[in-house]
């Protein structure tokens, strides 16, 4: 039962001109809008995460990730596990200073525009580990979009956190 | 005073005037030996039939600056016999000039990383160890974070604020 293409394009009109609170627009067959909102719009529903996992918090990562907390819903379901590929950077767990370097390598080889978050009080200020090891901050390291909190975070701080980052893409400027 | 255990009777019969101390409590042996008596006595308890300690389960080190303890540091080696389901703890001493105790390796190959990881944290060498070298911090790191004299607040980032310095 294939759907025609013709109420695809539809549905996705509906869901455009819902969010931009224009119910004219729906079912209407067209849209007006700016280049550089449709692509910040296009943006933020197709993010490719990079999950750069090294501790506890990958678990919670993972609860996100799997069915019951779904991150695919947001546009966020595909991690890559090439730098190259990957849009958004998901740092999650401590960071030592013997990792910061590869940290900052990964970080050097995604294509622009990327983004980084930080997953986790580790990633966002070394946590508890005040040590000889740890990096105190991965933004002493590299430049951080999204700050998620929590030892770990659970699922839905995650969440939230994303979403601040789509709104974060699609209120900036759009490189292209 | 109850029986002493079998591994502690053998290890005082064979290395009498070797060994420090000994004590025993709720069930755990502890000997202290003399550090150019420890590839013997590994080899006794690892050989010897009724001992049979087939198994290395840790190895580490303690700092005893703030204790005032001399020598400063001790090697301390957890043995247990998968066959006899026993136990016993061996310490060695260590000075705090220079510390080295003999590597164990050839008896353990599982002591291998124990002593690198124990060389990294406390910078205690091992005579014979065929690779000491840092495992858990990266080479460019100073010092031994473990000892009690390393400052607390001490970083040596390798890049981001503070590294090279």
């Amino acid at each position: 039962m294939a759907e025609s293409l013709e109420n695809r394009e539809r549905a996705c009109y509906d869901a455009l001109g819902k969010e931009k609170g224009n119910p004219r627009m729906m079912s209407q067959g067209f849209l007006t809008s700016k280049l550089e909102k449709a692509i910040g719009w296009a943006r933020k529903y197709s993010l490719f995460q990079y999950p750069f996992v090294t501790a506890c918090c990958g678990m919670e990562y993972m609860a996100t990730a799997a069915s019951h907390y779904d991150i695919d819903r947001f546009g966020a379901g595909f991690p890559r596990f090439s730098p190259r590929q990957a849009d958004v950077l998901f740092v999650v767990g401590t960071i030592s200073h013997k990792m910061a370097p590869v940290l900052k390598m990964v970080y050097e080889q995604m294509c622009d525009p990327k983004w980084v978050v930080a997953f986790g009080v580790c990633t966002c200020t070394g946590g508890f580990y005040d040590n000889y090891a740890t990096v105190q901050g991965i933004d002493t390291i590299i430049p951080v979009d999204i700050y998620i909190p929590g030892c770990p975070p659970r699922p839905e701080t995650v969440l939230d956190g994303l979403m601040k980052l789509q709104d974060k893409i699609q209120h900036s400027r759009q490189e292209f | 005073m109850p029986e002493p255990s079998v591994t502690l009777r053998k290890i005082r019969e064979q290395f009498g005037e070797s060994i420090i101390e000994t004590h025993s409590r709720l069930g755990e042996d502890t000997v202290i030996i003399q550090p150019q008596v420890l590839v013997p006595v590994s080899t006794f308890l690892k050989g010897d039939p009724d001992l049979d300690y087939n198994f290395l389960m840790d190895l580490t080190a303690v700092d005893y600056l703030d204790l005032k303890k001399k020598p400063r540091f001790e090697v301390v080696y957890h043995f247990f016999s998968l066959a006899k389901k026993h136990r016993v703890r061996i310490k060695v001493p260590a000075e705090a000039k220079n510390p080295e105790v003999d590597s164990i390796v050839s008896l353990w190959a599982g002591a291998d990383w124990y002593e690198r990881e124990v060389w990294d944290m406390f910078g205690i060498k091992f005579r014979g160890h065929p690779n000491l070298k840092r495992i858990l911090m990266y080479e460019e790191f100073q010092g031994h974070p473990l000892r009690k004299d390393y400052p607390i607040q001490k970083r040596q980032p390798l890049i981001g604020p503070g590294a090279g310095s």
